[in-house]
């Protein structure tokens, strides 16, 4: 076979990687700053799913379009998360925590199942089987769109950090949450705002993931397994590293497929877990503990 | 007074911290606080910032009632702090630090105007304003906590321990500034384990052993005291 066909495959892949990447870009910034693990994850990225199917089915608003409501309406659902909920769990032991999270997340797979059924749904858009030759590649303009979209958000959410001072406020909790009090940051409303925009990074990432894949309920867990992989393979609280372990997963994933079975696909990632937490037990681009 | 504490009781679970604490702090002087190790100085001043709940008395702020609020509330009352241990981000640039000191409302309009105060205040800092917090050494660290400090416009600043683990030279450049702060007219809460040197400054002091306050007095009289000389004075 040509090497022409492997490179196609290998940017698909590192395409939907970064869509992965997103995603667990939000975990990471929830875990790192509230130190919760949100085990709800992939449950609010599916919801994501589920409203931008809903936006192009019944109104026909393109899921890039629908990204921004739907990442405000997670931001509130977030935010009301945290506010209502998780800040009550702050100072409770973990595995308290973990429950916690995890019963949010039956509640929310339940509740897409009882409204949606079990059955898979999709997204339809003009471009569906449209194709960008770029070089010697020839990509589906679905995955370019919704991997460039990926890396926009991304950006955005770094420079968020970097230069707002709401974002600075919020790595000063992650960096040091007594510090944090001191100076009179109000801990449990920054708290409130990380995990609002790590639920609505989810549910970007979602109306991205339209593009590429059918949404059905049982996803959720999927994706916040997916999430979790992702997250320790690229190390946790880096936000690079996040994207690099999204990327490196979409890529072994797709090669998989395509070279062994699609079934065997995600026992890569799997594979590509356990290697790192062998080799690099603080994730490829984390920081040694 | 620009603090009046009365009847203050802090319980960890079923421990308690500070016991019918009551004390006043008057406005433009140093008060200090000494006491052994595991007195309860630290839960006296996070009682008094708004970081633990007292379970019982009353804190008084510019006659303002402010036991319970929450930190961030009393931070922007105008309530500074210069933590034990320092508190920096580690991560954050030096710049970010002092930024952070004027999240809030109170003083964020002039955030820009005060860091270049710091930058006068504290030149060391200046040098190393990209340089992340958590590289700097302890008598940087500490610089920068009460820069961070000031950044927030304070009326009132509780220093905890700012000398522990500092070089003796760093340890006589803080006195010099705390002292400056006073001599501005800051009001200041100074708890040390460098009791001679604080009682100095003090105007007032008090003793706190076990969560109860024993003795109190002016500087002058602590200084004289002979059980205060005993115990805390390795006279
Ligand atoms: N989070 C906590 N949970 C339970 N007990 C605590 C907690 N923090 C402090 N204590 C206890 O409360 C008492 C007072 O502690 P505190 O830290 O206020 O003392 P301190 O005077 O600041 O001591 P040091 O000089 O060592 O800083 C101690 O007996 C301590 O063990
Ligand atoms: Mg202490």
């Amino acid at each position: 076979m040509p090497l022409d066909f492997y490179l196609n495959v290998a940017a698909g892949g590192l395409l939907t990687g970064l869509v992965y990447g997103l995603a667990a870009l939000g975990l990471s910034v929830i875990f790192g700053v509230v130190r919760i693990v949100n085990f709800a994850h992939g449950e609010l990225m599916v919801i994501g799913m589920y409203a931008a199917v809903l936006a192009a089915g019944s109104l026909g608003i393109d899921p890039l379009l629908a990204a921004p409501v739907v990442a405000a309406l997670l931001f509130a659902v977030g935010y009301g998360l945290q506010r209502g909920l998780i800040n009550r769990f702050i100072d409770r032991p973990d595995h308290m925590q973990f429950i916690l999270l995890v019963g949010v997340a039956m509640v929310i797979v339940n509740g897409l199942l009882i409204a949606f059924g079990p059955d898979s749904q999709s997204a339809q858009v003009p471009y569906a089987f449209d194709a960008i030759e770029i070089g010697p590649l020839l990509l589906d303009t679905t995955k370019v769109y919704a991997g460039v979209g990926a890396l926009a958000v991304a950006a955005l959410l770094f420079l968020f950090f970097r230069l707002s001072l709401t974002g600075k406020a919020i790595r000063a909790c992650s960096d040091n949450q007594l510090g944090a009090r001191v100076v009179g940051l109000n801990v449990e409303r920054l708290y409130a705002l990380t995990f609002g925009l790590g639920a609505a990074t989810a549910g970007i990432a979602g109306c991205l993931m339209t593009l590429l894949v059918d949404v059905r309920p049982q996803l959720a867990p999927e994706y916040t397994l997916l999430s979790f992989i992702i997250v320790i393979v690229g190390g946790l609280g880096s936000m690079g590293g996040a994207l690099l372990g999204g990327v490196l997963i979409g890529i072994s994933e797709a090669m998989a497929g395509f070279l062994i079975l699609p079934s065997m696909k995600s026992m890569f990632s799997y594979g590509l877990l356990i290697l790192v937490l062998l080799l690099r037990p603080q994730g490829l681009l984390g920081k040694r503990p | 007074m620009m603090l009046t504490i009365e009847g203050l009781d802090l319980l960890y679970g079923d421990a308690q911290a500070l016991d019918d604490v009551s004390l006043d702090v008057p406005e433009g002087a140093v008060t200090a606080i000494i006491g052994a190790n595991g007195a309860g100085k630290t839960s006296l001043i996070r009682t008094v910032s708004g970081i633990l709940r007292p379970a019982r008395g009353s804190i008084r702020f510019e006659g303002r009632e402010i036991a319970g609020l929450p930190s961030h509330t009393v931070c922007d009352l105008g309530i500074g702090q210069v933590a034990e241990g320092r508190q920096v981000f580690p991560t954050m640039t030096v710049r970010e630090n002092l930024e952070m000191g004027a999240v809030i409302p109170r003083a964020r309009e002039r955030a820009k105007a005060n860091l270049e105060r710091m930058l006068v205040l504290f030149p060391r800092l200046g040098e190393r304003l990209r340089q992340a917090a958590g590289t700097l050494s302890g008598g940087e660290q500490q610089m920068l906590a009460i820069g961070r400090c000031l950044m927030g416009e304070p009326r009132v600043i509780l220093f905890d321990e700012p000398s522990l683990g500092l070089a003796p030279a760093v340890v006589q450049e803080l006195f010099r500034i705390i002292k400056r702060l006073r001599d501005e007219g800051m009001t200041i809460v100074l708890v040390e384990q460098n009791v001679a040197a604080s009682l100095h400054l003090a105007a007032t002091a008090h003793v706190l052993e076990q969560g109860r306050i024993v003795l109190s007095g002016t500087g002058p009289e602590l200084l004289d005291n002979p059980k205060v000389q005993e115990a805390y004075l390795g006279l």
